[in-house]
């Protein structure tokens, strides 16, 4: 079993010890998820668990993005994707008919994998969100900004400036402005999509600080390629392969002492 | 054999210094491609420089349109210079040199019986090609108060501009108010909301409208449309400028639309992703976040639209009634700048009054474009900067 060297990190939390008591928040049951006729899920079953964080490894193609978009229903944007199974957020079928798309993404934010902050000013960019929920007084927006950006932990990089543009500010920046726009309209879970993969390693390690946080209040599933981030901040983690879920276990178990021989040939870095 | 390892190693990297011998053809297809784009830049510049020759003397004044001309005597004539004597029968060094002294005579006599031609009108003594007379009401005789009168094959030539251009204004302003709106709507539909199947039916229909000729789309207007809309709206003249502005946001939805959808297409679609995870509607992340951040792109495709529009010739030719009523009213008929050039400079005298009044306009036509143009590029420079976050 080889050792996974972590990086020296200045991190405010120690790798969080495995969270095994978390109860369930999302119930992911017998999903598979076809582009046209090819199958790109099969048959996934997995319990995610409440404010913990969740990584999502494997390598290229192996369906962890396309999983992790399935739970704000991202995926419904795209043309001829069928999905089968069911997949239920605090009980509720999250692609019954009845539900409401757009109150489903109010509760569960996402972040991508390249920041995509709108053109326009910081402080817009945070408006937005909060305004399409109905937020409209400038003093509570005020505040909610203020909030959210200090939440991000990137309010006094930018607290004088709020009213330039963000793009015009650095990749690790523009990807918390990202973090702090989701965070701003308060979901319950926060979906990351390689978030720090275009990063530089400091931008990294600020993101990776973030993300425990964060996990304080909200419910997390990163995917990552960056495995040695997964087990730096993830408690659980799924590896998959080829669209399917090879092992779900704590982080510590994956890492350490994984069920599968896959597993472990991908933790240890023989292929992938 | 140190030295001879050195030689040929320079031999070998000769070839760096070759430059544009290494690709001649690549090189001559540059040079060309660079001339052509140069021609460009010079046929426009040709055309604005011919353009404003033949406008110059009535910029500058010189011109004297005044029907009453101060008569010389034939007897006095050879009292006077040689050369003032070739102003008066306005003839070049040459022609002058060239005819006899008894064809002078006939042609001064001419000029005495052509003085008693003259319109029996106080304002036949007015240079009417004045500036003051061009853009200012003037109280004719016989007006009960001053006006803006286009009249330029009357006794008394009035040739003021001022009609022209609010009828080009008006016509324009009507056009892009019908125009933009359903251009836009449908390049954010097409761009944004629309699945592939409809977009692959939708493009191509908008975009052939820009394959009608416009002499068809104005005579659809002329025949068709002012029927209809005369009945719909009730208005008393059948051709007028809301006619024409109709048809001329024909001509123009095109234009809009497809510059506008380019823009449109290429915001990164990270962004319309952001807003829906944001929990954002469609319609709404198209419109709040993919829209301003296309600003720069779409208010280009608007200058183009109405750069089209305010140069567009045959449609409102046909359609406005061309009639050069001083009225805002957009339910009255109206004569455009571009459609007074079309119809007038065939029957204006070379290198006259009217002809010369006519290159004015059209100077101030293609001044007007080409400011816009240029402002609207400024504006969008700006724009992108602000959003590029980099200013």
């Amino acid at each position: 079993m080889a050792e996974i060297t972590l990086p020296k990190l200045n991190l405010s939390d120690a790798p969080a010890a495995p969270a095994i008591n978390a109860p369930t928040l999302i119930e992911i049951n017998q999903v598979s998820l076809y582009y046209g006729a090819s199958k790109a899920l099969k048959n996934i079953s997995v319990n995610l668990g409440e404010k913990i964080v969740t990584a999502f490894i494997g390598p290229s193609g192996c369906g962890k993005s396309t999983l992790l978009r399935c739970i704000n229903r991202m995926n419904d944007l795209i043309d001829n994707v069928r999905i089968e199974g069911s997949m239920k957020v605090a009980g509720q079928d999250i692609y019954a008919k009845d539900v409401d798309v757009i109150e489903l993404r109010k509760r569960i934010g996402m972040v991508f994998q390249k920041s995509n902050p709108f053109p326009k000013s910081i402080y817009e960019n945070i408006a937005y969100g909060l305004r399409l929920h109905g937020m409209k007084k400038k003093s509570e927006l005020d505040e909610h900004i203020e909030q959210s950006l200090r939440g991000a932990a990137i309010w006094d990089e930018v607290k004088d400036r709020l009213h330039t543009s963000a793009l015009g500010l650095s990749g690790g920046q523009q990807q918390r402005i990202c973090i702090a726009r989701a965070i701003a309209i308060k979901p319950e879970i926060i979906l990351m999509d390689e978030p720090a993969s275009a990063l530089d390693p400091l931008a990294t390690a600020r993101i990776e600080e973030l993300i425990l946080e964060l996990k304080k209040n909200f419910t997390i599933v990163i995917v990552t390629h960056n495995m040695q981030q997964a087990a730096r901040i993830s408690d659980y983690t799924a590896f998959f392969y080829i669209g399917e879920l090879i092992e779900f276990d704590t982080t510590t178990k994956i890492f350490t002492n994984p069920a599968k021989k896959q597993t472990e040939d991908y933790v240890t870095g023989r292929f992938g | 054999m140190s030295r001879e390892k050195k030689s040929n190693r320079t031999a070998g990297w000769m070839g760096i210094q070759r430059g544009h011998n290494a690709h001649p053809i690549e090189w001559l297809a540059e040079k060309f491609i660079f001339l052509v784009s140069l021609s460009a830049i010079v046929m426009v510049f040709l055309i604005f420089a011919f353009v404003l020759r033949e406008a110059l003397p009535v910029v500058l004044g010189k011109m004297d349109s005044a029907a009453v001309q101060p008569v010389i005597p034939v007897a006095d004539m050879d009292k006077i210079p040689a050369d003032e004597l070739r102003t008066y029968l306005e003839l070049t060094p040459e022609q002058f040199a060239k005819i006899n002294h008894d064809t002078k005579k006939m042609l001064m006599e001419s000029k005495v019986e052509g003085a008693q031609e003259v319109p029996d009108n106080p304002d036949a003594k007015l240079n009417t090609i004045k500036w003051r007379y061009l853009i200012f009401p003037h109280q004719w005789s016989g007006y009960a108060k001053p006006a803006y009168i286009w009249q330029p094959i009357s006794d008394i030539k009035k040739y003021n501009i001022i009609p022209l251009i609010i009828g080009s204004v008006k016509t324009t302003i009507v056009a892009l108010l019908f125009a933009v709106p359903l251009a836009l709507g449908a390049a954010i539909y097409v761009s944004q909301l629309a699945n592939p199947r409809a977009k692959e039916f939708i493009k191509p229909a908008i975009e052939m409208l820009s394959g009608i000729p416009s002499v068809v789309a104005g005579f659809f207007a002329l025949i068709i449309m002012a029927t209809v809309l005369q009945k719909v709206f009730g208005y008393e003249s059948r051709l007028n400028s809301f006619v024409a502005g109709i048809a001329l946001g024909f001509a123009i939805i095109p234009v809009v639309f497809s510059l506008a959808e380019d823009a449109l297409t290429s915001v990164p679609r990270a962004y319309t992703q952001a807003a829906l995870a944001l929990g954002a509607s469609r319609w709404q992340a198209a419109w709040q976040v993919v829209l301003p951040a296309a600003i720069p792109g779409v208010s280009a495709a608007i200058i183009l639209g109405f750069g089209r529009a305010i140069g567009e010739t045959m449609i409102v030719l046909m359609a406005s009634g061309n009639a050069s009523i001083m009225s805002w009213n957009i339910f009255d008929s109206a004569r455009t700048i571009t459609a007074t050039i079309a119809a007038e400079l065939a029957e204006a005298v070379f290198g006259g009054d009217h002809y010369r009044l006519l290159f004015l306009i059209g100077a101030l036509l293609f001044l007007v474009t080409f400011l816009t143009n240029m402002a609207g590029e400024l504006v969008m420079n700006r724009l992108k900067k602000r959003l590029e976050g980099k200013s």
